[in-house]
């Protein structure tokens, strides 16, 4: 008797590490469903901070992980502000001034639009598994549905942020939940993942939450309105010459 | 009797000539002293209060936590309204606004691409209204090229940070900082005129523009990082400006807000206690020193002198003198002594002190590579305490002296002081 409940907690054992698939894989699948080729994305964000709330609308375009250009709609204080990126390096186009910027050095640290959101997250374009080792650490209930959690730990020197943790859904392979750390281990950015969607075959966040940890406020909240992935995008949307 | 010493003082030069003199001195020592001491430390307090603190400073909670880092994101809002009710409440204070920033200035060549680009830090004061502001920073005798700015839209730069980014005047440049809900600001200015601040740090890259401007550049629409308060036609008053700090917080003590007002005496702000404190008890302070140094010379004036006059004492005692009338004699000709020598000691001390007031030393080449802002022409400060300050010790420290030397008298036996007379 003794020897059949070994043998069978043994397989149970063994089924569960089989089912677990490795970091790598985890972030392989989520890979496939948060990148496209290109995506023409409209978006609401919302920026709660302790006195106030405001609402900007932005329409994005992106090429890959190393092109996108950002034109913001509303309000009329930011409408017609420009961002373009490509490779490392980021400008931005302010209509009031009529003056392109390239945004550097510790500019690179400033809040996008006042968001909790920096450039320099902005520009971290690296795919995730060339920047960390990925390891599953656990598996956790996140909003009802059962999520691999992932810790990411940098592989290399000079990162923004030293490891991630991340809840990645385990039947759709999408984050559901996100987590920043220094290197003292301090939580630096939550960003939390909702209303999944399939958009052209894959699962997709249509909205998130961006929490600056140090900063007071209830976050950022970004709404799709609208996204188009693998959509056909002219090459004169990035260029510099676009942005005015 | 005071006619009758005052004849023998006069009459006797060997009696009162040095102790005079010496009294004279004294006294011309502390009213200079005073008044230059006084009035350093008055400029210096009212320099910081001009540039930085004001005499009180108004800023949110939060801000003032942080002001270090000139938080306007937790900046006033309603400044219209605050400043109505302070100026209601307070009457006897000049209150007015003033936003503190920091960025970078970025100078576009001709395709409007960023040619030069340096750190600034920066200033939104009231500059078109009036020239209240200009003349309390004292900016006129700072302005080195161009001019005052005269409509929206222009910036007065360091004079240093101009030739370093090689501009010229009229030239456009662009502000970027951080606006008060924390996204990136962007702002043309025109550079209308150059400033020299003689002080290292603002000569690196100050900028000073119409707050008006600034509020627009930074989206700060009726905001402002602080409201400063002056005290009307006088200097800093630190017993009235913490009776002023203490009823306006009261009235916001029960309140949670963290944005909510609070108001600070310069002597709470920039480390300034230190110099306030030491400022109100100079006078004393120096008083004290000269009682003890003069009480000490005196005392051995006074003992030389009556060591000459124990003959004179001898015969007084012959003649039936008591002791204690000529003890109080010699306290009452050192009283005449003291207050003659102090009246000599004010007049000479209130004419130089009155040069330097009028004139000044001017030691700004010395303060080039100052790190805090500092007055770069000390000037004396006569007060109403400078009329008096001389007399008190000066009278007291010469009859203090005379009485530490006249107890030789009693110690004198009457026969010893007739061989000495006999002698």
């Amino acid at each position: 008797m003794k020897r059949n409940i070994f043998l069978l907690m043994t397989c149970l054992a063994s089924t569960l590490f089989a089912q677990t698939p490795s970091g790598k894989t985890i972030m392989d699948k989520v890979d496939d469903n948060m990148s496209a080729k290109t995506r023409i994305m409209t978006a609401s964000m919302e920026i709660g901070s302790e006195r106030t709330k405001r609402t900007m609308v932005s329409k994005s375009y992106g090429e890959g992980d190393h092109k996108s250009y950002t034109e913001y709609l509303a309000p009329a204080r930011e409408k017609g502000t420009k961002m373009l990126k490509l490779e490392n390096q980021l400008w931005i186009y302010s209509p009031s001034t009529d003056r392109t910027i390239q945004i550097s050095g510790h500019m690179l640290r400033q809040s996008v639009m006042g968001s909790d959101m920096s450039y320099e997250d902005m520009m971290n374009d690296k795919p995730l598994l060339e920047q960390y080792k990925a390891e599953v650490t656990g598996t956790e209930t996140v909003d009802g549905r059962n999520c691999w959690v992932v810790t990411l730990t940098a592989i290399i020197p000079d990162i923004n942020y030293f490891s991630r943790k991340m809840w990645v859904d385990t039947e759709r392979y999408v984050p559901l939940k996100e987590e920043l750390y220094a290197k003292s281990g301090k939580l630096l950015k939550r960003i939390t993942f909702s209303n999944i969607q399939k958009v052209a075959g894959r699962w997709y966040p249509m909205a998130f939450v961006y929490k600056d940890m140090l900063k007071d406020g209830s976050g950022t909240k970004m709404t799709i309105q609208e996204i188009k992935l693998e959509a056909s995008i002219s090459s004169n949307i990035f260029n510099l010459g676009n942005l005015k | 009797m005071i006619k009758f010493l005052f004849k023998g003082l006069m009459r006797d030069k060997s009696r009162s000539l040095l102790p005079m003199l010496v009294v004279s001195l004294g006294v011309m020592m502390t009213v200079l002293l005073q008044s230059i001491l006084g009035g350093f430390l008055n400029e210096t307090i009212e320099s910081t209060a001009n540039f930085t603190t004001g005499h009180l400073k108004v800023m949110t909670r939060e801000y003032s936590k942080n002001s270090a880092q000139i938080p306007n994101d937790l900046a006033l809002v309603g400044v219209d309204t605050l400043k109505k009710s302070l100026q209601k409440q307070f009457s006897n204070i000049s209150w007015t606004e003033r936003i503190q920033f920091g960025g970078l200035l970025d100078v576009p060549d001709s395709l409007g691409r960023t040619r030069a680009q340096g750190n600034v830090s920066g200033m939104g004061i009231s500059l078109l209204k009036n020239d209240q502001e200009i003349n309390r920073i004292d900016l006129k005798t700072r302005l080195v090229k161009g001019e005052f700015p005269t409509k929206a839209g222009e910036i007065l730069i360091s004079d240093d940070l101009f030739h370093k980014m090689n501009l010229k005047l009229g030239d456009k440049v662009t502000l970027i900082s951080s606006g008060m809900y924390d996204d990136m600001a962007m702002y043309n200015f025109r550079i209308s005129g150059t400033l020299h601040f003689g002080i290292n740090v603002l000569d690196r890259g100050m900028v000073i523009a119409d707050i008006e401007d600034i509020r627009a550049a930074l989206n700060m629409d009726n905001s402002a990082g602080e409201i400063l308060g002056f005290f009307t036609g006088e200097m800093y008053n630190n017993k009235l400006a913490k009776a002023a700090a203490q009823s306006f917080n009261a009235q916001y003590a029960s309140s949670k807000d963290k944005f909510a007002p609070v108001m600070l005496p310069l002597s709470d702000m920039n480390d300034m206690g230190f110099l306030v404190a030491y400022s109100e008890s100079i006078q004393t302070f120096i008083v004290v020193i000269f009682i003890i140094a003069m009480g000490i010379v005196l005392w051995n004036a006074g003992l030389i002198g009556g060591l000459r006059r124990y003959g004179e004492f001898g015969l007084r005692l012959a003649i039936g003198e008591n002791k204690n009338e000529i003890y109080r004699s010699l306290i009452a000709e050192s009283f005449l002594v003291g207050t003659v020598g102090s009246v000599i000691g004010v007049i000479a001390g209130l004419l130089i002190s009155w040069y330097f007031q009028a004139v000044g030393i001017n030691y700004g080449d010395a303060m080039k590579d100052a790190t805090f802002l500092m007055p770069s022409v000390m000037r004396a400060h006569i007060s109403l305490t400078t009329y008096y300050i001389g007399f008190v010790p000066g009278i007291i420290s010469t009859v203090v002296g005379s009485m530490l030397a006249g107890i030789g008298i009693y110690k004198r036996q009457t026969a010893n002081l007739f061989k000495e007379l006999e002698s």
